[in-house]
């Protein structure tokens, strides 16, 4: 059953993967729609980011002085200016790590 | 123009740093599957057939708190809809291919892949088999997602749950669209996005993941229109 399932899933999965660019060209994209598709990744992502921050494991929304929240500040500081997807994540990480580990415990 | 080795190499490593983040989480996904007691054969099935990191957890989550399978089907089913905006967008640049490239290509699109490709696409929109560049995000992303959750399924949780690395999910995305923070549109359509996935988290089946985007894309569409 759980078998049966797993296969159901990744066929859905795949359509919704596959739908798209199996089945859309150029013309049937007007100006108009190409215009608010550029914004798809501003429009997605943060619907990983924002949950992922501020709603912890058990569903509930985190204290204002988490230390998620700071990591990602300073993710987001020297993000913007190194463009550097390695330091962005490591300067996050460590920071994070450093108020768990040091500042907090 | 490049070649189609050279888009391929040039695709894998722009997806390369976000490995930083997929591989803790592969790690953790393959050992979740197993502590919830499920069979490692089923756990690592998934990565093969779904192939998608957050969904996969959840259809775990869902069967193991007593939801029926119909529940978990259509969790997963309404996590990764996502795709059909990734696909609209890379529809443009893949519209030459023939349909059977097509059906396979569209296999390996993931979000950090789809990222990075379509950044990649946006300056070089006149290269040739620019879809090279999204088989190499493509394919790094799946073999080292069946890495690490094979090993993860393997050595258990080996990567201490103190740790906290799944904190690198959220600023592996970060990192994609922290350059957009600068244009004041971008921006608006950010905070709406995120916004209304907190205001919207709690609605069934995870659909938060979908209702946030489509509502930021509306406001996005307003812009668009603001602008002329």
């Amino acid at each position: 059953m759980t078998w049966a399932s797993i296969i159901i899933a990744g066929i859905l999965t795949y359509l919704t993967r596959m739908t798209m660019i199996a089945l859309v060209d150029r013309e049937m994209l007007g100006d108009k729609i190409k215009a608010v598709l550029e914004y798809v990744p501003s429009a997605v992502f943060p619907a990983i980011i924002f949950p992922a921050i501020f709603i912890n494991d058990y569903g509930a929304f985190i204290e204002m002085n988490d230390p998620k929240i700071f990591g990602a500040i300073v993710a987001i500081i020297v993000g913007y200016f190194s463009k550097n997807i390695i330091a962005t994540i490591l300067s996050g990480l460590i920071s994070y790590w450093f108020l768990i580990f040091v500042v907090f415990s | 123009m490049l070649s189609k080795k050279q888009l391929f190499t040039k695709g894998m490593i722009d997806i390369s740093p976000h490995m930083l983040s997929v591989i803790p989480f592969g790690i953790i996904c393959g050992a979740i599957g197993v502590e919830l007691g499920f069979s490692p054969y089923l756990v690592y099935a998934m990565s093969f057939i779904i192939f998608g990191g957050a969904s996969q957890i959840v259809f775990l989550q869902v069967l193991s708190g007593g939801a029926s399978s119909l529940v978990a089907v259509t969790s997963v089913g309404i996590i990764n809809s996502r795709h059909l905006l990734y696909g609209a967008v890379l529809s443009e640049y893949l519209e030459k291919l023939s349909l059977i490239k097509k059906l396979l290509i569209s296999y390996l699109v993931v979000d950090q892949g789809f990222a990075e490709s379509n950044k990649f696409f946006k300056k070089n929109k006149n290269e040739q088999h620019l879809h090279y560049h999204l088989i190499g995000t493509g394919c790094t992303m799946w073999v080292c997602w069946q890495i690490s959750t094979l090993s993860g399924i393997i050595l258990g949780s080996f990567v201490p749950a103190e740790l906290g690395l799944k904190f690198t999910i959220p600023l592996t995305f970060i990192a994609i669209v922290v350059q957009d923070l600068k244009k004041i549109d971008h921006l608006i359509v950010m905070i709406t996005c995120g916004l209304s996935s907190l205001l919207f988290f709690d609605a069934p089946f995870k659909s938060y993941i979908i209702i946030a985007p489509v509502i930021a894309l509306f406001v996005a569409s307003l812009i668009t229109r603001l602008k002329k």
